[in-house]
């Protein structure tokens, strides 16, 4: 297993690419494999031994979940990931209230799924309020509270963001919408299991939890429904009434095992995890930018999870960058939108140059990442930075002092 | 009793590094070998009883889950 599966030999590359998917923690695959092989029952069976060792694991994995983030079990409910609990959350509540409630507030730096079910909802007649940020990345707490409107239902802020990495003022955004009794949905998928997330500390509503993002297994993950105060959705997926009504469908067992188990050892281990990603990051970080000049990072500095670093090269094209660092695994917007020749909208919405934006590179660093492996793409980054600024007309230019926004491009 | 107790830690700790060499793939191989350095050091002086089998035990279940995979 240390080729590439496409038969051509070639070692593989260095995996930084944690934010689009993780491997599966060992444990993790450890718990699954019963449930994959003799305890394959129907968790819904009620009749017979496998249903009910079946529903025992299923229930056992829900309480691990329920754990990670301070929420009582009967607050879980499985689902096919994170892109279907913000479907639900956000649909499910905007039409549950939608006889009295018409608004909902998010913000522009929402990952796809969020932004998309909004869109969706304004063709309903919802109202949408999208949030811009700082340069930082952050929300300004003050337009958050000069956009509630008296309908307002629903607002929806992601924890830890996919792309730079910036982790916004939870706490604060859940004072805000309790004090007004509006209902506070956040996408955790990128937080859980990394920070520590207390859904009564910080007076989240509903939770999005992604099971690929935490060392866990593909095509399961978690909504968090708060019952006191009782939060309502209307469910987008009819069926058998699985799930308390707001999911049908037969719950994949060994999946939700698989997720109770990553979500277990994430507690076990999120003081180490994030001890050492914060010193390999910090290592990471100082390196380029004590090489080579001219490097942004983009998002908050401060108020950041430190396994996502964002870098912007100035004077080089990030898809030639990645191209050139063909043996580490990287990208350089998120995986859901890089079929697109667009730059990311997370960069544009936090101000950053056309481009810049195109000269941008995501560095993952999770639990399995080597201090080898960050001294690595730390080393061939440097090298290729340097060698696509020496053939750079634009890199010459300024070295030579030219500003180059007061060049005018002729056409020809 | 304590002399036993010391060569039965030795033992499993190097029972754990042994069988983590084993993983192929190296993600795996490294973590597995930094956790477990990692997690008897940061153990060694626990000196109550209870606690010292109830660590042992998570490590005798960690081999097997190990071995199950390598």
């Amino acid at each position: 297993s240390g080729r590439t599966s496409d038969g051509s030999g070639a070692p593989r590359p260095l995996y930084m690419d944690v934010q689009a998917t993780t491997p599966l923690d060992p444990r993790v695959l450890d718990s699954m494999l019963p449930y994959l092989t003799a305890y394959y029952g129907n968790p819904h069976s009620r009749t017979h031994a496998y249903g009910w060792e079946s529903e025992a694991a299923m229930e056992n994995a829900r309480r691990q979940v329920a754990d990670l983030i301070g929420a009582d079990s009967r607050e879980i409910i499985f689902t096919s990931g994170a892109t279907e609990s913000n479907n639900m959350a956000i649909k499910g509540v905007a039409r549950f209230y939608k006889s009295r409630k018409k608004h909902i507030i998010t913000t522009q730096t929402e990952h796809k799924c969020v932004l998309d079910s909004c869109r969706s909802l304004e063709t309903e007649g919802f109202r949408v309020t999208y949030l811009p940020v700082k340069k930082n990345g952050l929300i300004d707490l003050k337009e958050l509270e000069a956009a509630f409107q008296p309908d307002t239902s629903l607002v929806s802020v992601m924890t830890v963001n996919n792309e730079i990495g910036v982790k916004q003022p939870i706490c604060d955004i859940g004072e805000i919408c309790r004090a007004r009794k509006i209902f506070f949905h956040t996408d955790a998928a990128q937080a859980i299991g990394k920070i520590p997330m207390d859904v009564n500390n910080m007076k989240i509503d509903l939770m999005s939890i992604s099971g690929h993002k935490i060392y866990g297994p593909k095509g399961v993950g978690a909504l968090y429904v708060r019952r006191r105060p009782r939060v309502r959705l209307e469910p987008l997926q009819s069926g058998g009434g699985q799930e308390r009504g707001l999911r049908s469908g037969t719950v994949p067992t060994p999946l939700a095992v698989g997720l109770g188990a990553a979500c277990e050892v994430a507690q076990q281990e999120m003081e180490y995890d994030h001890k050492r990603i914060l010193q390999l990051a910090e290592r990471l970080v100082r390196k380029i930018m004590s090489e080579v000049p001219d490097v942004v990072m983009n998002g908050d500095r401060e108020h950041r999870y430190p396994g996502c670093i964002n870098l912007s090269f100035a004077y080089v094209e990030g898809e030639s960058l990645l191209m050139a660092l063909k043996d580490v695994a990287l990208s350089s917007g998120s995986a859901c939108t890089s079929a697109s020749l667009e730059p990311s909208y997370v960069l544009r919405a936090i101000g950053t140059d056309e481009d810049l934006a195109h000269s941008s590179i995501r560095f993952g660093i999770g639990r399995f990442t080597t201090e080898e492996e960050v001294d690595y793409t730390v080393q061939k980054c440097i090298q290729h930075v340097k060698r696509l600024r020496e053939m750079s007309p634009l890199w010459e230019m300024v070295q030579d002092g030219i500003d180059l926004k007061s060049i005018k491009w002729t056409q020809h | 009793m304590a002399a036993s107790s010391r060569a039965q830690v030795l033992r499993l700790y190097r029972a754990l590094l042994r069988e983590s060499q084993r993983f192929s793939a190296y993600n795996y191989r490294t973590y597995a070998i930094r956790r477990i350095r990692d997690a008897f050091r940061e153990n060694k002086n626990v000196a109550d009883s209870a606690k010292i089998e109830e660590l042992l035990n998570k490590a005798k279940a960690n081999l097997e889950v190990i071995r199950r995979q390598v």
